[in-house]
């Protein structure tokens, strides 16, 4: 598999990151290496092989149900860039 | 094949310009589960709630915070999974679906892909009133899968920016997905009811549509008639249309227009030498028509993986066990149990097993009572007077134990049906025990023939010429029957003053 300079912008544009046209064939390259080194790791023969979710035996945490936090409307609004009567508020986005 | 014991609804079909068309549905229901708080943070579920008071940071996507999986909403899908009698895998895992929303601030939504917790179950979907009432149709439900709930976002208090709440941010939902097993609008609405019924029952849901705790996306495909039983015995998709998803619908009456007036959009283009386009699309009920969603399609590129931040989910076989032990008596076994053991009708059943509290208030009168009088009583009489007011069975202000008390005063022939309606209305708007009303009010019947007699008699005398026209034609004698009642306030056991009045007429 290989990336040219359209996927690059198209990975870019869907992870909303903003790349000048001319940082694209770059880019193209970082992400050419990558696959490439995973293509690597693809050639190992891992059939029959469970997949390795942790190094050590761990179950996975649970909570209780049970109400802990919230109420802290003005924390979560500190670090927006724009909020209104306890809201976050966005440029206009409409279906 | 599936056991078909049963008569199936009639399929849909739709006259296009050049043939008749059936319709394949399939859905995928968002339920709220009912919990306290969230999927993965502490913060509360709570409705309604003051903007963003119910957000951790977790919810709110703050760098360095991890989610930490609420047991209860495990529960919750695994007795939903039982529920459908669905299999439960032990081992499930979450994914992150990445796509950008402004009410999704974590850029992902952390869902279950390729390993969901429940696999294959199934609903027996009952028809309501209408020409296939109580037909039934299995429909098979592929997977259940727990994910994040989205925020809201609310483009109406300003012209250029969008309010975003995140108070619904993480909460957790069940996606149930079912095969494309039902073949018209309103098999589709059956198909939600039971569905809602369901997981009322289990209490794993609380099925409100309005606040959108229970919604639905719709695909749709048309299919010529024949095709869709291939699909059926290859179970291979290439016999059907190709299906447009119809996103996000809350409302019984919607989701029944929206599959109509989708698939005569579809019917339409393929008529006219066109493709369908596999695509979501949103129904607008003002207009009447379904349109693309084309922005969300181009995001459409989910990228799936598993999520790093969680180890998959093992659960226990015991666990499970304690759970399908602690399951209650279901619709389907309520309905069956309440025919057998009540003498009801499949109507009556469906009606009085609709929801759990409905069915708890019934069999509390109908013990050691007349089932079949019984069910008329809190069909006709208390669901038409609560309805009235606007009440839930809940808020009933008759109780079982009065409403039982006024079956039986009926049934020991204390009092008529006609002054049971009057003593009824006299319990639910002051209450007291219905026998003791009887006696303080003189309700009871006269069932005293010397009373009766001395009545009739009474009238007879007052009433030379009806008595001759009633002696010519016996019909008439109704009249005398009305003024005995009349004279008796209705107290007067009607069997018996029709024998009286025809002996004192000698007819």
């Amino acid at each position: 598999m290989s990336i040219d300079e359209s996927t690059a912008a198209r990975v870019a544009k869907l992870a909303r990151i903003k790349v000048e046209p001319e940082r694209l064939p770059a880019l193209a390259v970082e992400f050419n290496t990558i696959l490439g080194f995973i293509e690597q790791l693809s050639e190992v023969d891992v059939d029959g092989v469970e997949p390795m979710t942790s190094v050590t035996p761990q179950r996975l945490k649970r909570r209780e149900d049970i109400v802990t936090d919230g109420s802290q409307q003005e924390a979560i609004l500190t670090n927006a860039p724009d909020a209104r009567e306890g809201f976050f508020a966005v440029p206009k986005v409409v279906e | 094949m599936l056991d078909l014991t049963y008569e199936t609804p009639k399929i849909k079909t739709i006259a296009g310009a050049k043939h008749d068309w059936e319709l394949v549905i399939g859905m995928e229901v968002h339920a709220q589960i009912s919990s306290n708080a969230k999927l993965f943070s502490g913060a509360s579920t709570t409705f309604g709630a003051e903007p963003n008071s119910n957000v951790a940071f977790v919810d709110a996507a703050m760098p360095g915070m991890l989610p930490v999986i609420n047991e209860f909403c495990v529960e919750q899908a695994v007795r939903t999974g039982l529920g459908l009698k669905a299999a439960i895998n032990l081992t499930s895992a979450f994914d992150r679906k990445n796509y950008f929303y402004p009410d999704l601030p974590q850029g992902y939504q952390i869902s279950q892909l390729y390993h969901p917790i429940v696999g294959e179950g199934e609903v027996l979907v009952e028809m309501g009133p209408g020409p296939d009432l109580g037909k039934k149709r299995l429909v098979r439900i592929e997977r259940i899968h727990m994910e994040q709930d989205a925020g809201k976002s609310i483009h109406d208090m300003d012209p250029n920016m969008s309010f975003v709440d995140l108070n619904r941010t993480g909460v957790a939902l069940m996606e149930i997905v079912s095969r494309p097993d039902i073949r018209g609008p309103e098999e589709a609405a059956a198909y939600i009811t039971k569905l809602r019924q369901i997981l009322r029952y289990l209490g794993t849901c609380d099925g409100n549509m309005q606040n959108g705790n229970l919604r639905a996306d719709v695909n749709v495909s048309i299919c010529l008639p024949g095709q869709y039983e291939k699909y059926q015995e290859t179970q291979d998709f290439s016999h059907l249309g190709t299906r447009c998803e119809i996103k996000n619908m809350n409302s019984m009456r919607f989701i029944q227009q929206a599959i109509e007036v989708e698939a005569r959009r579809q019917i339409a283009i393929v008529e006219g030498g066109g493709e369908v386009d596999q695509e979501t699309r949103l129904y607008d009920p003002d207009k009447g028509e379904t349109r693309s969603m084309r922005s969300k399609e181009e995001a459409h590129d989910y990228r799936y993986f598993p999520d790093p931040d969680l180890l998959p989910l093992e659960i226990e076989q015991g666990w499970v066990d304690d759970i399908a032990a602690s399951l209650p008596e279901l619709p389907d076994a309520k309905k069956a149990r309440f025919m057998a053991d009540f003498g009801l009708t499949d109507y009556d059943a469906s009606v009085l097993t609709a929801e759990v509290d409905t069915a708890a208030y019934f069999e509390a009168v109908a013990a050691g009572r007349d089932g079949k009088a019984t069910a008329n009583w809190v069909i006709n009489e208390l669901f038409g007077r609560l309805k009235k007011d606007d009440r839930d069975i809940t808020e009933s202000p008759v109780s079982p134990a009065q409403l039982g008390g006024i079956v039986d005063l009926i049934a020991k022939g204390d009092i008529s049906g006609k002054i049971a309606k009057d003593l009824f209305e006299i319990i639910y708007t002051d209450g007291g025990d219905p026998a003791e009303v009887v006696e303080a009010r003189g309700m009871k019947q006269v069932t005293d023939t010397g009373a009766i007699e001395a009545a009739v008699d009474e009238i007879i005398a007052a009433n030379p010429a009806q008595v001759e026209k009633a002696r010519e034609n016996p019909k008439l004698a109704g009249w005398f029957v009305g003024q005995v009642m009349k004279a008796t306030g209705g107290k007067a056991n009607p069997k018996a003053v029709n024998e009286i009045v025809a002996g004192k007429l000698g007819l």
